[in-house]
């Protein structure tokens, strides 16, 4: 497995990170099976909001991110700082059932020290087979003062190549923060 | 571009491994032009546990990388039943004592046929932390059986930060001192904002034997 880094993108005030094939170096197609994209301390400029991806197909190149069905599980661990409580849920409120909006990955606060970091895995997205599975997994600090460990898996419900990737925050800006791209060959 | 038999005079077929040579260095070979495949995820360090009381790694944790990938490979207790954890050292502390790390852990199980039937998912608020500075769990249940390890993945985000806590997360397999399979997820934050520089694995009673890789993703 050897990964090869495609292109950094680090946030300033950024109201999202896009990565298009083709565009400031990026390769998204069939170049590799695997994509991986790893987000390091994504912080967000607005209290309590959700960091998030959708993507465009290649036949929405350009668009709005808003075209491509995702359906998705979603589940994570909690535990408050202060020991109020702990648990292992499923989220109904963050999966999505064939949904077109972003697909959240966790929750942020904004305080100084608060982000979010994690991995997420693409599958093939340039098949015009198959769907298009992603796996995900992240860490975060919720602004309750929780830690908050997610794990978000689903497809993309298209058998459209995808070649555009969107991250951001449901509001405001990634004040910073970097999201890494690699190809696993 | 012809086929190249000998390099240096030395044989192609005599020649196993290019070792030590840099991207740079092997980007032609007696001038002729060749194609190496890069690897954006380095191996800074592998530590080999025998009978050993823990793992340190204190050295190559550092504003180098801002993703860290630890790899742990059969590690094995020298005590039945005990359970494989960690804590840190910030810059400003020396004896894994004094970072507050708040985080989860659930696992999935299931006995072997032997053992029974039981099976199943179940959030550990015993081996959870809220700011504790004590060692952390990552997987209980560790055998000292000659066949019984448990191996997994760590990853930790952006250590040498000034600004931020530090997240990490982590999975663990585990073949259990009672004969089951566990899946382990635990994951969390180390709430300081000082850079974090050292790291100690440990088995909670006793020592342990086996190999954790520590690489580094690349940054640019």
């Amino acid at each position: 497995m050897a990964k090869t880094l495609i292109k950094s993108l680090t946030a300033s005030s950024s109201s999202s990170l896009d990565f298009v094939d083709g565009t400031s170096d990026v390769v998204m197609d069939n170049t590799y099976p695997v994509y991986e994209f790893h987000f390091v301390n994504m912080h967000p400029a607005t209290d309590s909001v959700s960091f998030s991806f959708q993507v465009n197909a290649t036949d929405d190149a350009g668009g709005d991110y808003d075209t491509s069905t995702i359906q998705s599980t979603y589940f994570a661990a909690r535990h408050y700082e202060n020991d109020a409580a702990a648990a292992l849920d499923y989220n109904t409120g963050f999966d999505k059932a064939l949904g077109t909006t972003y697909q959240v990955l966790g929750e942020a606060g904004n305080d100084n020290d608060q982000s979010i970091s994690g991995v997420l895995a693409l599958y093939d997205p340039s098949s015009t087979t198959y769907v298009k599975h992603f796996t995900v997994s992240t860490n975060f600090s919720h602004p309750g003062d929780i830690t908050r460990n997610s794990f978000i898996a689903g497809y993309i419900n298209d058998t459209t190549a995808i070649d555009e990737i969107s991250f951001k925050f449901s509001s405001g800006n990634i004040d910073a923060g970097t999201i890494k791209m690699f190809g696993v060959s | 571009m012809p086929d190249i038999d000998k390099i240096n005079n030395v044989a192609v077929a005599d020649i196993s491994k290019l070792d030590s040579i840099t991207f740079a260095d092997g980007q032609k070979v007696n001038n002729q032009s060749v194609s190496l495949v890069t690897d954006a995820h380095t191996l800074i360090s592998t530590s080999t546990a025998s009978n050993a009381t823990s793992i340190d790694i204190s050295s190559g944790i550092d504003s180098t990388y801002d993703v860290y990938m630890f790899d742990f490979i059969n590690l094995n207790a020298a005590t039945d039943n005990t359970t494989f954890q960690f804590q840190v050292n910030a810059t400003d502390g020396a004896d894994y004592n004094d970072s507050a790390i708040t985080s989860t852990h659930f696992a999935a199980f299931l006995d072997e046929p032997s053992e029974g039937t039981s099976s199943g998912l179940y959030y550990d608020g015993s081996r959870d932390a809220a700011q504790s500075t004590s060692f952390i769990p990552l997987e209980h249940y560790v055998g000292n059986g000659a066949d019984e390890s448990i191996s997994g993945r760590m990853w930790l985000y952006a250590p040498s930060s000034g600004t931020y806590v530090k997240h990490w997360m982590a999975q663990f397999s585990e073949n259990a001192q009672h004969n089951a399979a566990y899946s382990t997820y635990v994951a969390g934050y180390i709430n300081n904002t000082t850079a974090i520089d050292d790291i100690r694995f440990n088995m909670a009673s006793g020592n342990l034997d086996g190999v954790i890789k520590m690489y580094g993703l690349a940054k640019s």
